[in-house]
């Protein structure tokens, strides 16, 4: 053994020794401004929730405009004030500072914040066998920042002019022009700010998910042995370590456009009755940099959802995730070509009609890494004993949505048929099925299935039950007729469709899809409280409830700093032994070794007893020099 | 007073709920949740999905079946068809996809839904199958996107010499149409020259120009190309005409173009469609403020005679906007007086 190892294994020793004390510590260092990654998790959660429900009441409220043009929304005016008109109708430009909102909060605040901040922080150490991350302090940080940001976004939904409006993309020279809308004043400057500060959590939490991973992994946990939860995060974390500097540049040249004078979007504007002076910029540039991160940013909030699913659908069909190998491939293929098909949302913006052509092609091979994931999850499930836990429902859920919203994006990904389809309704079910419902079932399911780990307690599944059937059905009641009416070309962010002919029909439909809406959100109280409830009052949980190969649930069942009581278990397989021939009880959890499974062994797992022996041996040698 | 009785109503429906929700748990905590409830909603949670699946397909292939005109917007434009002929190919690989995918999934759970007599089938990789779910959806993509980049190439091909030019400019909240005139070409214009007359900005030291004529719908032939020279004044906004399966982005200070070739007339949509009041319609698709969704232009389609006729009768801008002959640059006046058909 080299002397490198053997250092590494009398440090973790040391590390060990220290976390079995039990310090008290104050209230405001365990909640507020804890460093612990579960009490991390957790407010990354509340907080997630919290935006879940402001961004879904904003839809509501914007489905109600568009599904009721003509009703009398006067009963909203103690909210909204002054952005009920006289006649009792929205104004247009605070529909479209909602439907802004709704994207920023949806795609930032909760499918990347609530998603990622949650899940990456509480699994990563539990499921790799750490004590914590590696810096509780930028954990912390990270938190905090992001805390503050959505400080500022919520302070900026109540100013005078309104929130930002001119869609989550915010492109210039809308954005940038204070005269073009009221949302382009102090409500975008104040979008722009929270966003630096949401990239700086971003980034903060991605570095430590991505060092945690790499460098604090338990003795025998290599790189495939790690269940695919954390392939998935780890991954997630490159890509958004990668893309977010570029949101974060786009932002700033954005800021130098709006407050200090220059052109680097501007170019000929004539606007207000006058013509600015800025010449030689170019708005195309602008979504380049957008989205060079926008695109990976849908794999940001897909990934980890994915990863959830991977370990919901193995766990409860009680069978081993088929193609572990493929899986993780094909996430690595996912990671790779998010970064080369951002383009694909340029096709009629003006861009070089032969760089449409490269990025349609490489657009179109990333739905093949999709497709195999998909196969997969089907042979999980076929032959297998599937237990319904809400968790398991909502992977289920998770499943179908990602094929309906992911096969009409080989429609959009095609350049040719893109022309007539880009921003119609078509896009936004797509995207909203795709990302949008497939990110928030695995949110969900994640929620229901770690809910004992995190409070010790049970989770009420036959609400979690009446929850899933709500959401689902709501779900695709509210986007796939939403197909039909952009195959008819209905355009997006419209507030009204009366001005068109063409798009005079389908009021029945749109009528159709308010009412899911409201139901969909009204299911969504339902979770919200079990959540609570099953916090103080649900069931006590067991160690170990589903049954699962984990190590997170080798932990006690209210972990405390440091996880683990006494020494971090060491792992000897992969967390995928379901239902092995041979074995007693249909699962073998990560830190049984082989020696002990002499019955259920394959072949070549009767190869690797020697060498576990081997390293117990070493390790005897390594704690009797350590104790000199 | 209304109000406050739903509030008392919505109230009253949340605390019975919540008496029935604790009542039932007490009820369990005394029965024990053993293995015979799993079982029961296991099962009912298998049967809702095949229940969830029927209803499901049934719904979509009624509603898609029943309302098919409704949502398939005829086209009118050569490439439009072609675009057209994609998208229906395009769904009919993904909807056997979509529809072989989602039963498996609902079906495999029903069908193996928990059973504490079986025992899973340990199965965790099968290369053969691997490649087969890679290579097939590799080959289906690739003929999807060969045929999907050559009609791309030809649509976005440079445009015919011949073709009708005719700038669309977009505006905060309308777009505004210039057409080529007698030579077809449409005239030089600079942004600093924009003004409440001249909202185009025309530059008229450019000979192009003089027998430029605005109209305000956008009037095309059928069966000639024509190339809208696309541009905005203030914020991006998105030439859409639907029917045309026409749509480019609209940005200041960057030009972007689209030629087609429309194929039926306003006359004859109007006989395809039983409808007299029919007409095609321009619409902006790109987010631009408060009156996005009002952006309407008129699109009138004629035959190429009726065209020749209608463009001979148009006057140039400038025969209308006479003070402007002040811009023209000394050397041209003459031949603006001429070509803009000035007669004083």
């Amino acid at each position: 053994m080299s002397t490198a190892t053997e250092a590494a294994v009398i440090d973790t020793h040391a590390h060990d020794d220290h976390h079995d004390e039990h310090h008290e510590q104050s209230f405001v260092s365990k909640y507020i401004f804890s460093t612990d990654h579960k009490t991390i998790a957790k407010q990354f959660l509340i907080t997630g929730i919290f935006w879940a429900f402001i961004g879904a009441a904003m839809s509501v409220i914007f489905r109600l405009q568009l599904g009721f043009p003509d009703a009398d929304l006067g009963w909203l005016k103690p909210i909204l004030g002054k952005w009920i008109q006289v006649d009792g109708s929205l104004d247009p430009n605070f529909y479209l500072a909602l439907v802004t909102m709704h994207g920023t909060i949806m795609v930032f605040f909760v499918l990347t914040a609530g998603l990622s901040g949650t899940f990456s922080n509480f699994l990563i150490p539990l499921q790799i066998g750490a004590r914590d991350m590696a810096s509780g302090f930028m954990n912390m940080l990270s938190y905090w920042f992001f805390f503050v940001s959505g400080v500022i976004m919520f302070i900026s939904l109540f100013i005078e002019t309104g929130p930002a409006s001119g869609g989550w993309v915010v492109y210039p020279p809308l954005s940038a022009l204070p005269q073009a809308m009221p949302g382009s004043g102090l409500g975008m400057t104040m979008w722009l700010v929270a966003m630096v500060f949401f990239i700086a959590s971003s980034l903060l939490g991605g570095i430590n998910y991505i060092t945690t991973v790499i460098n604090l992994r338990t003795k025998g946990m290599t790189f495939s042995r790690l269940p695919l939860t954390i392939w998935a995060f780890f991954l997630t974390a490159v890509i958004g370590l990668l893309s977010f500097p570029v949101l974060f540049a786009a932002a700033l040249l954005l800021v130098f456009d709006r407050s200090f004078g220059t052109s680097f979007y501007l170019s000929e504007i004539y606007i207000g009755g006058e013509a600015l002076p800025n010449v030689g910029g170019s708005p195309i540039l602008y979504q380049h940099l957008f989205w060079f991160l926008g695109h990976p940013e849908v794999y940001i909030v897909l990934l980890p959802a994915l990863g959830i699913t991977s370990e919901i659908i193995a766990t409860n069909s009680r069978k081993p995730i088929f193609g572990y190998k493929a899986m993780i491939i094909s996430m690595m293929g996912i990671t790779f070509l998010s970064f080369i098909v951002w383009a694909h949302h340029m096709f009629v913006s003006g861009l070089n009609p032969f760089l449409g052509s490269i990025f349609m092609f490489l657009t179109l091979i990333i739905a093949i890494p999709s497709a195999v994931k998909v196969f997969n999850y089907l042979t999980t499930l076929w032959k297998g004993n599937i237990v319904f836990t809400p968790a398991m429902m909502f992977s289920i859920g998770l499943v179908s949505v990602f094929i309906s919203g992911g096969i009409t994006g080989i429609f959009l990904g095609n350049s040719a048929i893109d022309i007539q389809l880009h921003d119609t309704y078509f896009v936004v079910a797509h995207f909203h099925l795709v990302m949008g419902a497939a990110s928030a079932f695995g949110l969900l399911a994640g929620v229901y299935h770690w809910f004992p780990k995190m409070f010790g307690r049970m989770m009420d599944s036959r609400l979690g039950y009446i929850h899933f059937w709500l959401t689902f059905v709501g779900i695709y009641s509210v986007f796939f007729p939403m197909h039909y009416i952009g195959i008819a070309g209905f355009p997006r962010r419209y507030y009204s469709f009366t001005n068109f002919d063409a798009f005079s029909g389908f009021t029945d439909l749109n009528m159709f899809i308010s009412v899911a809406a409201i139901f969909t959100f009204v299911g969504q109280l339902i979770f919200l409280f079990n959540f609570f409830y099953s916090m103080y009052r649900g069931r006590k949980a067991p160690a170990n409830p589903w049954k699962s190969n984990t190590l997170e649930w080798t932990t006690p069942v209210n972990p405390g700093h440091g996880n683990w009581v006494g020494e971090i278990p060491q792992v000897y397989r992969w967390p995928y032994d379901y239902s092995k021939p041979g074995a007693e009880d249909d699962f073998i959890p990560q830190t049984v070794p082989y020696s002990e499974t002499m019955e259920s062994n394959l072949p070549h797992e009767n190869d690797l007893i020697a060498l576990e022996k081997e390293e117990a041996e070493e390790e005897v040698v390594v704690n009797a020099k350590s104790e000199h | 007073m209304f109000g406050f009785y739903i509030a008392l109503a919505v109230f009253l429906v949340v605390a019975i709920l919540l008496f029935i929700f604790r009542i039932t748990r007490l009820v369990n905590v005394v029965k024990g949740t053993g293995e015979e409830t799993t079982q029961s909603s296991n099962n009912i949670n298998g049967m809702l999905m095949l229940l969830f699946m029927v209803l499901f397909f049934g719904l979509v292939g009624w509603y898609s079946w029943a309302n098919f005109d409704a949502y398939d917007p005829p086209v009118a434009s050569d490439h439009g068809e072609l675009t057209d002929k994609l998208f229906w190919r395009t769904m009919w690989i993904t909807f056997i996809t979509f529809f072989v995918t989602n039963v498996l999934l609902f079906y495999f759970s029903y069908k193996y839904r928990y059973n504490k007599n079986r025992k899973a089938l340990f199965y965790p990789h099968n290369n053969k199958l691997e490649y087969i779910w890679t290579g097939v959806p590799a080959i289906v993509l690739t003929w999807l996107v060969i045929s999907g980049w050559m009609a791309w190439d030809g649509i976005m091909s440079e445009a015919p010499e011949e073709s009708e030019q005719i700038e669309i400019m977009g505006y905060q909240f309308a777009w505004s149409l210039r057409y080529g005139g007698s030579d077809n070409q449409v005239g030089d214009y600079d942004y600093r020259l924009i003004d409440a007359v001249n909202s185009h900005g025309q530059d008229f030291s450019d000979r192009a120009g003089f027998d430029d004529f605005q109209y305000r719908d956008l009037v095309i032939p059928k069966g000639k190309p024509v190339l809208l020279k696309i541009r905005a004044r203030d914020v991006l906004h998105s030439v859409f005409i639907p029917h045309m399966r026409v749509k480019m982005d609209a940005m200041p200070g960057m030009p972007t173009q689209f030629w087609f070739v429309a194929n039926k007339t306003t006359e004859e949509m109007r006989i395809e469609e039983g409808n007299p009041d029919f007409n095609y319609e321009l619409a902006c698709t790109e987010v631009c403020g408060r009156g996005h969704f009002s952006m309407k232009k008129n699109v009138i389609v004629l035959e190429q005679d009726e065209y020749d006729e209608w463009k001979a009768e148009q006057e140039s801008w400038l025969s209308k906007n006479p003070e402007y002959m002040s811009q023209v640059p000394e050397n041209l006046k003459e031949l603006a007086v001429v070509t803009a058909g000035i007669n004083d």
